[in-house]
């Protein structure tokens, strides 16, 4: 009696979890394209606030070189691509991924998108968990301090300037929080030296190649 | 429980028996996701959808499945119902996914879920739990965007901010700023803003429940009129 009720209700949860299974699989590949779709989209509409669609004519989350936590300076986590930006073939941009470690409340992801002539072309946060209110002003949602960055260059301003003017450098820091936008202004920084560093190899090694020494 | 009226269902669900501010069941994501009312009103439409679909189906079994193996029964049915949702939600409302993250399939764990298909799914028939499920539902997410208006309100100064996330780009201009260049008021975005608003809403409630209950006691306590000898004479058929 009870051998046969155990049995019983092994099979039913059995089938349970046969039923369950077949339900998610079925939601997951008939939602599967759609979303990877959407993940697509999200990724390419940071890029084009960086690098508008007048700039360039090329597709460029299909041209990309990927780096890893090896790559000097960007202090990344884990593996990341760098984009490029074509028109009529010639590179005329990059957005380089690059991590702050030291945000208020842990590390602050960012893309740094740099002109073929070295400056900025535009910097964006890609994921951070600042206070809201304070730090998170660095998200261009919250506040166009981020813009703040556009145009400038390794030599404009100096490396001193490259600071939040508290430190005596060119860049506002946000009232109450000051430690977000350092880690922000020098994460930018490490990103415009990396590319400088690696000048050749990003402008000019053809798409889906990893940059020599690393990863 | 077998007589179910739908009006004590509302009641219950609505009011009585809130599951945010009464059972106080579920409180993790009631108080992580509300600092806007666009994540309140995405958390709130996840939780409901999630609640019908778990009450609906563990009222289906409800005759199949034995006591010794319902709850891991009923947990395989809220996980994949949450995990089915989830996936739907990161197909069409991909930002909102983006914001919710981990409350989304932390909806599994919402006590108010388990809770309802034990308590009452798993004794009714299809068409009272699954109203069951969309009321409760409903009365988790009132209290959902009620904080969540709150404390957009007082911490931001504007109310309806980023409702493009959910509603499309044609809610982009939704936003309501009531008050100009107003200082952000911290405490109440941050998470000590939550309990404190939860805090006060559930003594808002209790005021409420006690002024009826005083109404009610002093509407007996009056003697009617005329009532006080009552002859009875014989049957009026």
């Amino acid at each position: 009696m009870l051998g046969r009720s155990i049995a019983r209700n092994s099979w039913l949860l059995a089938l349970f979890a046969v039923v369950t299974t077949v339900l998610i699989t079925g939601t997951y590949l008939l939602t599967r394209d759609r979303i990877s779709e959407q993940k697509r989209l999200a990724e390419e509409k940071a890029l084009l606030e960086i690098v508008p669609r007048d700039r360039h004519d090329n597709s460029m989350l299909d041209d990309i070189i990927n780096v890893g936590p090896e790559a000097a300076g960007l202090g990344l986590i884990q593996d990341k691509r760098i984009y490029r930006a074509r028109l009529a073939g010639e590179v005329v941009a990059t957005i380089v991924p690059v991590t702050a470690p030291d945000g208020y409340t842990g590390a602050i992801d960012l893309i740094v998108g740099v002109n073929a002539d070295g400056s900025i072309a535009g910097v964006r946060t890609l994921s951070h968990k600042e206070t809201p209110g304070l730090g998170d002003k660095v998200d261009i949602k919250k506040s166009d301090w981020i813009l703040g960055f556009n145009g400038k260059s390794l030599d404009n301003p100096q490396p001193a300037g490259w600071a939040v003017k508290k430190d005596k450098g060119v860049f506002d820091q946000f009232t109450g929080a000051t430690i977000t936008p350092r880690a922000v202004i020098a994460a930018t920084r490490r990103a415009l030296l990396y590319v400088s560093a690696n000048d050749t190899t990003l402008f000019e090694r053809p798409a889906d190649e990893t940059v020599a020494g690393e990863k | 429980m077998s007589d179910v009226s739908y009006r004590e269902l509302s009641l219950n669900g609505l009011w009585k028996n809130n599951p945010a501010i009464v059972q106080l069941l579920g409180l993790c994501p009631l108080l992580a996701v509300t600092g806007s009312v666009v994540n309140a009103i995405g958390l709130a439409a996840a939780t409901t959808l999630v609640l019908i679909c778990s009450n609906t189906s563990v009222s289906l079994i409800r005759n199949i499945v034995s006591d010794a193996i319902r709850l891991p029964a009923f947990v395989m049915i809220i996980a994949s119902a949450v995990t089915c949702i989830e996936l739907l939600m990161q197909a069409f409302a991909f930002e909102l996914y983006e914001i919710l993250g981990i409350f989304l399939p932390l909806i599994t764990t919402n006590c108010v879920i388990l809770g309802r298909a034990d308590g009452f799914a798993s004794r009714n028939a299809i068409a009272p739990a699954a109203y069951d499920g969309l009321i409760m539902g409903v009365g988790f997410g009132v209290v959902l965007v009620l904080l969540g208006a709150l404390r957009e309100l007082l911490g931001t100064g504007a109310l309806f901010a980023n409702m493009d996330l959910l509603f499309g780009p044609g809610a982009a201009d939704w936003k309501i700023t009531l008050i100009n260049d107003y200082p952000n008021f911290l405490l109440a975005i941050l998470p000590p803003g939550a309990f404190i608003f939860t805090g006060l809403i559930i003594a808002g409630k209790n005021l409420i429940d006690a002024q009826i209950k005083r109404r009610q006691d002093a509407l007996k306590a009056r003697p009617v009129k005329g009532a006080k000898r009552v002859r009875v004479t014989g049957h009026i058929s």
